[in-house]
């Protein structure tokens, strides 16, 4: 890729300016935490008379069964907000990890196999033992996220170089094609599986509850974590593999740890919620337009603008409609999707 | 001209490697040749071979004869110009306009996943299409007149949006993810919020089929092709010197500028036109382009191969899809599963050799 | 090899709302090898690509032949003027002979297509770097080195009287880093080609250049033989570096020796 747009930094005193971009970067960091912290609030009171903090954790320690707004809230806002902040992570950095790892800035578990495969365990799951609860799905999505993305890796890792950043990305598109020819052949001829999928592939946070969170959190937190020490592999990995090499990374090595782990952030996060494109996709790049192509900081701020962005979409969504819903994916590409044109336009955007 | 080759007297020329340099290049084109050449073969085979199969066969000497009037049997020609006649011109018309595009868009963005159906283009035509479907209830040629809109304006709004002292293949690809994002976040939308039998009209012209083409679209598809495709050949050598990058291609004496938006024009009329006639039928364009370069070993442009390859999956899809299935379903759920598992089993093989990319 | 006239004058560069590179006079000696130096950011990538026509001057022109090349064809400056630019991209599977065969664009017309002059172009431009062996390889199966070879084949296959090269010896051992610069010298003294190199090695760029550009901020701190205008000041001045200037034991041409914090056995010179 060339560097046409990129102007170099100017020389003078360069180290002081990076010291004050980090202060701001920081600073940026500890605003965005508090913002997590009030739109988590927000999507838990939110539409319930006269909740306060008291009130959700009263709910939690003194539950009232008898009371409406704390049952509300225990058993739907609270862990529909969970999941979203967890997804949400999940999303975002599993398609930071994706583009780090294939350097394309269009490579989202979307396009790279690992919805597909859910949404095809799904249907397939559902042809041959008929509809069940969602529950049953978040198992069978996450086995089918994470075969369909340990395939890609496979064919992608056949020959010599291994798994190059194009091959990678051909093998995503190869297995994402095949698998959804299979759903919709199912889909298109099965009635249950078009009815379920039609709710289930839209991606949502309505009705999920505490069981699911009890199924996936432990991925989603294992998946957080481990993604979170990646930065300084992609670092290397977006010099090119040769200067990667020459850094002193195993760099096949490192391409099969980084897709291991999203495999189980994107396998979770679509499992959970189903596909929620625009957070895996966007979120990524509108972390590097504000914090820079350094994955040290897009990481972190792609683990909190991503939940901020579907927690906000989420409310916007719950508000327009009552007493109905429009799902995130709605709202977060009518919203979202201007926004980010407007950022790339009015930024020099650092090239992956 | 060249200087290099006017070596001073006492120093022995060394012919070997120079002939060798050019009979590999004979070899190479010649290979592009033949390669190229059996791609188009195959392509002609099957579209004969869609009219033949139905409830009532036809012979293929029949088909070529009735299709190119050498000869005139009125029932033949019944079934073969009137039923099967205009399924076929569209999935080859749509196959080759597809396979092409896609190419393009691949090298000019410098991206193996920019094809048209992921920066927005496609997104673009199936917005407009389902708003006119389900809030307007059109159908036929409005349908396809107002997803040509759609693709036409939604290519400008990218383009213009990503133009800042000239347009780079990467902001390109990112305005694209934008503006592709918007129009599928509103294709749901209105899909959701409609009726169940609009819904299920507006889903399946998403889904693609070659058999949804009037005459009057499939008409101006191949008018148009005949334009279109020949200026796309013409262009590849601009586009080979386009995909060193941007800074090489200037150096080259090329006016990256205006080749880029040439080559766009043209490319996003392709899918604009093929999509417009049978609906944006998935990942043809995303798999043709690497296909044909692998069996080409990178060679040449790869334009037309890639052309054929569209063609052929398309075709191998309306024949699977209406006569191999338990039930016939659209063109568009098999593309994906044609292409696709050869496109997998080229990335294991065609590497192992070392010969990938 | 015809005589050409390449020169700059009051050239301001830049990108976005940044000039690079301001109200800068130099004129490229015809026929011989240049190099420009200069620290990280100095100007010196964005020199060359402003020489090469690649970015539209702020103010001022650059003029090749009198002319102002912004108001030649482009076609028409890149059969004089070839550049091989920092990070130019090898397309997906392509060989080598292809890759090179591309450098023949701008002498090919929108309907002349290839003619045994590109051929003979083309091979002589691989048997000049010794890629000749490797037509048929892919470039993804190259070494950096031979990838190199292969990209400054393609420049020389464009057969222009003048060549620029944007660090062309990035990537490269040692070995093949003199022997890159020792085919760019051959190329200078059989065929007459008037060659510019971007280079961040100071002791090759003395032993190579017979014009030496040292660039700071955006403007040219002094120019010409290494021998007259190298010295301990002005590297202290370029590059904010102490050091200590001695003949190159090879070439006698200068060698700088860096004084740093440590192992410094000898004050001074």
């Amino acid at each position: 890729m060339t560097t046409t747009t990129r102007p170099p930094t100017p020389s003078p005193a360069p180290a002081r300016a990076g010291a004050v971009a980090d202060v701001a970067r920081i600073t940026g960091l500890v605003v965005l935490t508090g913002v997590l912290v009030v739109v988590a609030f927000a999507s838990i009171t939110l539409g319930t008379r006269g909740v306060g903090v008291s009130t959700i954790i009263r709910s939690f320690t003194d539950y009232d069964p008898d009371s409406t707004a704390q049952t509300v809230i225990r058993e739907l806002r609270v862990p529909r907000t969970i999941i979203g902040i967890l997804a949400g992570m999940a999303l975002g950095l599993g398609g930071a990890l994706l583009q780090g790892v294939t350097r394309n800035p269009l490579a989202d578990p979307s396009i790279m196999g690992t919805t597909n495969g859910a949404s095809a365990a799904i249907v397939v799951t559902i042809m041959v033992f008929g509809a069940q609860s969602l529950h049953t799905y978040v198992w069978f999505g996450f086995l089918g996220a994470a075969a369909a993305t340990f395939l890609v890796y496979a064919v992608a890792s056949f020959g010599r170089e291994g798994a190059t950043p194009v091959k990678l990305a051909l093998a995503g598109a190869a297995v994402s094609a095949g698998l959804y020819s299979l759903i919709t052949g199912i889909v298109m001829t099965n009635l249950d599986a078009l009815n379920e999928m039609r709710v289930w592939q839209v991606g949502s946070l309505a009705s999920r509850g505490w069981p699911i969170l009890h199924q996936v959190w432990p991925f989603f937190v294992v998946g957080i974590l481990a993604a979170l020490v990646t930065a300084r592999w992609l670092n290397g990995l977006a010099l090119g593999d040769d200067i990667a090499t020459a850094l002193g990374q195993r760099v096949a090595r490192t391409r099969g740890l980084v897709f291991v782990i999203v495999t189980v952030l994107a396998g979770s996060a679509v499992a959970a919620c189903g596909p929620i494109v625009f957070v895996g996709l966007v979120v990524p790049h509108l972390a590097r337009a504000i914090c820079g192509p350094d994955y040290r900081w897009t990481l972190p701020y792609t683990l909190l603008l991503s939940p901020i962005l579907l927690l906000a979409a989420d409310i916007v969504g719950r508000l327009v409609m009552r007493p109905g819903e429009l799902q995130v994916g709605v709202v977060l590409g009518v919203i979202g999707a201007p926004a980010f044109i407007l950022l790339v336009r009015r930024r020099n955007l650092a090239e992956l | 001209m060249t200087d290099l080759l006017d070596r001073p007297a006492d120093q022995p020329a060394a012919p070997e490697p120079t002939v060798r340099v050019r009979r590999g290049r004979r070899f190479r084109q010649a290979r592009v040749v033949v390669v190229t050449t059996i791609l188009g073969a195959v392509a002609f085979a099957l579209f004969v071979a869609t009219m033949m199969i139905g409830s009532f066969p036809v012979s293929a000497w029949e088909v070529i004869a009735s299709t190119f009037r050498l000869q005139d049997d009125p029932s033949i020609d019944f079934i073969v110009r009137d039923l099967r006649l205009p399924t076929a011109v569209t999935a080859l018309a749509v196959g080759l306009a597809l396979g092409m595009s896609g190419l393009i868009f691949q090298k000019l963005l410098g991206n193996p996943l920019a094809s048209p159906d992921f920066v927005g283009i496609s997104s673009g035509a199936s917005m407009f299409a389902a708003v006119a479907i389900i809030t307007f209830h059109a159908s036929g040629l409005v349908v396809s007149g107002v997803a040509l809109l759609g693709a036409v304006l939604s290519a400008g709004a990218i383009y213009l949006f990503a133009w800042r002292d000239g347009v780079t293949g990467y902001r390109f690809v990112l305005i694209g993810i934008g503006v592709s994002e918007f129009f599928v976040a509103i294709t749901g939308y209105v899909i959701a919020r409609a009726q169940v039998s609009d819904a299920r009209a507006a889903m399946s012209w998403l889904v693609g089929s070659v058999g949804q083409a009037g005459a009057t679209e499939l008409r101006i598809l191949l008018v148009s092709l005949a334009v279109l495709l020949p200026l796309s050949l013409l262009m590849g050598r601009q586009l080979g010197v386009i995909e060193l990058g941007d800074d090489a291609a200037q150096g080259l004496g090329l006016r990256v500028q205006a080749a880029r938006l040439g080559l766009l024009t043209v490319s996003v009329l392709l899918v604009a036109l093929a999509t417009a006639a049978a609906g944006p039928v998935a990942f043809v364009a995303l798999i043709a382009g690497p296909i044909a370069v692998r069996l080409l070993r990178g060679q040449g442009s790869g334009l037309l191969a890639a052309a054929f390859v569209g063609a052929i999956i398309v075709l191998l899809a309306d024949l699977v899809a209406a006569h191999a299935l338990p039930a016939a379903l659209p063109t568009g759920v098999v593309t994906g599963g044609i292409g696709a598992p050869y496109l997998i089993w080229l990335l294991a093989t065609v590497n192992r050799e070392g010969r990938g990319g | 090899m015809t005589s050409h006239d390449l020169r700059a004058e009051d050239l301001t560069l830049g990108y976005a709302d940044v000039d690079i590179v301001s109200h800068l006079d130099v004129q490229v000696p015809d026929g011989r090898i240049t190099v420009i130096v200069g620290a990280n950011a100095c100007g010196k990538s964005t020199l060359l690509r402003g020489l090469a026509r690649l970015l539209k001057p702020r103010s001022g022109a650059v003029l090749l032949d009198g002319k102002a090349v912004q108001d030649l064809r482009s076609v028409d400056v890149a059969k004089v003027v070839g550049l091989l630019p920092q990070t130019p991209v090898a397309p997906d599977g392509i060989t080598v002979a292809d890759l090179v065969g591309r450098g023949r664009y701008p002498h090919q017309g929108f309907f002349r297509r290839w003619s045994p002059e590109d051929d003979a172009a083309v091979e002589a431009a691989m048997e000049a770097t010794g890629t000749a062996d490797l037509a048929e390889r892919p470039i993804s199966a190259l070494s950096g080195g031979q990838r190199q070879r292969v990209w400054v084949a393609m420049a020389l296959a464009q057969d222009t009287d003048l060549v620029l090269l944007d660090e062309p010896t990035t990537y490269l051992d040692i070995t093949h880093q003199v022997e890159l610069l020792d085919l760019l010298t051959d190329l200078n003294r059989a065929h007459g080609k008037t060659i510019v190199i971007v280079l961040h090695d100071l002791n090759l760029a003395c032993r190579y250049a017979d014009h030496l550009i040292a660039m700071k901020s955006g403007a040219i701190v002094r120019e010409g033989a290494p021998q007259d205008i190298i010295d301990a000041d002005l590297v202290s001045d370029v590059f904010g570096l102490s050091s200590d200037i001695v003949p190159d034991p090879v070439s006698g041409t200068p060698m700088v020796v860096p004084r740093g914090r440590h192992h410094v056995a000898t004050p001074a010179l």
